[in-house]
């Protein structure tokens, strides 16, 4: 372990003077994940916040169940109640107001409309409508409040079905608007659990944070293993080898030093990219268990490439390449598991795919999750690991 | 593992080395005593290199064996490699580390660490005069600089054999000189070195034994004088000249004056007995055949000439 941490130490002053080291494993990747967060994806970063106007004309028990139970209830939605149309479509109109309503602002993204009669005319199922007036600036939060409304329009056809059911059975008639009112007031006994891909998506951010460090982290491990290639190139590898110490330390000394050197570009990039920019990887612990697998992951393959190369540069050409592929493969450019079928399958041939599935999975906060994806990384570095190193041993001369 | 006073400190016999159908080293065997300073003289490609990359075990040989102090020496044996020292032919250090960088880096992977190690940096800075410029980056250094912190990081650990792969060439004659004058104290100092290189001068001067090495083999060894015998009285007569070089050679060699002729570079050199007396008819002779001699050059045998006797070959070629 001394030889090798020794080999290690020289390695490590040697990038650390070394100012290439510093663009592929920093600048590069950093760099890159900012403006692929920010220009190719404007919409990183939004959080939904609605302001609506909301006029009641009604006054009546079912418009008060949509404006306190269906609005009331929902989060970072703020509801303006005013008294006439006028003064609602004054707060969405673009052209008397500011665009994108702010707090303290009369503006609104959108303003909700109940006609006089709106209850009475429900229970006595006539034609209804209520109106939705959507603010040109605010297109998003204008479309989530013509959504909700529908949703409630949706409820009330539910209701009214279920009342006249209730009174074929019964045989008699039932207080409509009572019994339609109790209903609404209940309690959904159904909640769903979201849990499809798009709540355990990263924000655009993260997203390419990971990605690039993900991503650049095969290259900046790649220098590291290949320095063995560029030992001999340079004539040191004699004297390393003439040295009393085995050839494992000599090997171990260069996996010690490219697995350093992958820790803390990634530690860099973690901690730059959450203060900087508001990247939230998750939690520390799971993202460092991703990150070491990934290492882990990242040498090994560096190895078996290094362990077949005939020269340091022909191991960097090749190393560059597979990087490429398994980093297009694995979704850090794009996010494939999106695109479904065999290209979202795909990523998982990649460590890659599995690093950004573990963190897109580690927004339920369980740490759990990691279990799979740490594993399939480690697979990857101890199999393709064994090989390399196999191979790099044995080749290690003068 | 000590060695004492006269008694080996390396011993091979029977060392062979092939790589794939070419065998570079066909049955090498000698010995150095402590305090020796032994020469492996040959031409480029005779096999200097793989012999002493098996010394040092850099190499498996493929047969013979190989004792450091009495202890078998393999690519795996680490004990034995710390009583070898080597200076590898090309450069062996990291251009973007210091001098004290490197010799700190080489001297703990030989186990040194502590006062121990900074004390033996600073003599060894001494020693190759870099004291000045322990601090700059290698890569700032001039070609000479380079080789002597070469040969330094190899004496670092006070190996008991220090093997020097011609550590001379491509150096300019100052810094040339000075590397001959370490290894020249070295050998005074007692340390057993082991020298390979394809200058007769520098073996001449720095060796007390030689072994001539050609294609693999070690076709003769002994002190100069012993080498020298082997020729006799005879001179070595060197002809710079144009023309048809190999075909003067060949037919000067069948003079019955002339015991081997043999072409290095521009120059015709010929093994004759009493060259003076010969010398208009072997010159009628260049004429003849096409060599037109642009100068004479008569010395008495050495090891150029040894060379050229025991294999029809000059040293140079």
């Amino acid at each position: 372990m001394g030889a090798a941490w020794t080999i290690a130490r020289k390695d490590l002053k040697q990038r650390l003077r070394d100012r290439s080291a510093y663009i592929i494993g920093i600048v590069a990747p950093l760099g890159l994940a900012l403006v692929f967060g920010f220009v190719l994806n404007p919409l990183s970063g939004f959080e939904f916040e609605g302001r609506y106007a909301v006029v009641d004309l009604d006054r009546g028990p079912v418009s008060q169940i949509f404006i306190e139970n269906v609005l009331g209830a929902a989060e970072r939605i703020e509801v303006i109640e005013v008294g006439t149309v006028a003064e609602a479509e004054a707060l969405v109109d673009t052209e008397v107001s500011p665009l994108g309503g702010t707090e303290g602002t009369e503006t609104a993204d959108a303003a909700i409309i109940f006609p006089a009669g709106f209850s009475a005319d429900v229970q006595s199922e006539r034609p209804v409508a209520i109106q939705v007036i959507g603010n040109q600036g605010s297109e998003t939060e204008a479309g989530i409040a013509v959504a909700m409304v529908e949703g409630y329009a949706s409820e009330l056809t539910s209701v009214r079905v279920a009342v006249a059911t209730v009174e074929n059975l019964v045989g008699a008639e039932v207080d409509r608007l009572a019994t339609g009112v109790a209903v609404l007031q209940t309690p959904n006994p159904v909640t769903v659990l979201d849990d499809t891909a798009s709540t355990k998506q990263l924000d655009g951010v993260t997203f390419y944070a990971a990605g690039m460090a993900i991503f650049f982290l095969f290259f900046t491990v790649q220098s590291g293993i290949t320095g063995l290639l560029e030992e001999q190139r340079a004539g040191t590898m004699a004297r390393l080898l003439s040295s009393p110490i085995s050839r494992t330390s000599v090997l171990g000394g260069k996996m010690l030093s490219a697995f350093l050197v992958g820790l803390v570009s990634m530690a860099v990039l973690f901690v730059a990219t959450t203060f900087a920019v508001d990247a939230d990887w998750g939690p520390p612990l799971g993202v460092a268990l991703l990150v070491l697998a990934a290492i882990v992951a990242a040498i090994g393959i560096v190895s078996i490439i290094a362990g077949f190369a005939r020269s340091g540069e022909q191991a960097t050409a090749i190393g560059s390449m597979i990087g490429m592929v398994l980093g297009f493969l694995g979704g850090t450019f794009f996010d494939v598991s999106q695109a479904g079928g065999l290209l979202a399958s795909l990523r998982f041939v990649s460590p890659h795919g599995w690093f950004m599935q573990g963190l897109a999975d580690l927004r339920s906060d369980d740490l759990t999750v990691v279990v799979v994806p740490v594993l399939a990384m480690l697979g990857f570095g101890v199999i393709t690991g064994a090989i390399g190193v196999s191979r790099l041993r044995k080749g290690l001369r003068p | 593992m000590t060695v004492a006073s006269g008694e080996p400190v390396l011993e091979c016999s029977g060392i062979r080395k092939s790589f794939g159908d070419h065998a570079a080293v066909k049955g090498v065997g000698f010995s150095i005593a402590h305090g020796e300073t032994y020469g492996l003289l040959g031409p480029n490609g005779a096999g200097k290199t793989t012999t002493i990359s098996m010394i040092s075990g850099l190499l498996e040989p493929d047969a013979g064996e190989i004792r450091l102090a009495g202890e078998p020496m393999t690519p795996d044996s680490t004990h034995t490699k710390r009583l070898v020292g080597l200076v590898p032919q090309d450069l062996a250090i990291y251009p973007d580390l210091d001098a004290t960088e490197n010799l700190e880096f080489f001297g703990r992977l030989q186990g040194m660490k502590g006062a121990e190690l900074d004390r033996r940096v600073a003599e060894v800075l001494e020693i190759i005069e870099l004291t000045d410029r322990a601090g700059d980056r290698t890569e700032q250094y001039s070609g000479g600089m380079k080789r002597r912190l070469n040969i330094g990081v190899g004496l670092l650990h006070r190996p008991t054999l220090l093997i020097l792969d011609e550590p001379t060439v491509g150096v300019d004659p100052q810094s040339r000189n000075a590397i001959l004058d370490s290894v020249e104290r070295l050998g005074e100092e007692g340390m057993a070195v082991l020298y390979t290189t394809h200058y007769m001068e520098e073996a001449e001067r720095l060796c007390d034994r030689i072994g001539i090495v050609d294609q693999g083999e070690l076709i003769a060894e002994g002190t100069q004088a012993d080498l020298v015998r082997i020729v006799g009285q005879r001179d070595r007569l060197t002809l710079t000249a144009t023309g048809s070089l190999a075909a003067t050679a060949a037919a000067l060699g069948e003079l019955e004056v002339v015991d081997d002729a043999g072409v290095a570079g521009d120059e015709i050199v010929l093994i004759v007995d009493q060259a003076h007396d010969h010398l208009p008819r072997i010159l009628e002779m260049a004429a003849r055949t096409g060599s037109m001699v642009k100068s004479v050059d008569v010395d008495s045998a050495d090891l150029e000439s040894v060379f050229l006797k025991l294999t029809g070959r000059a040293l140079r070629e």
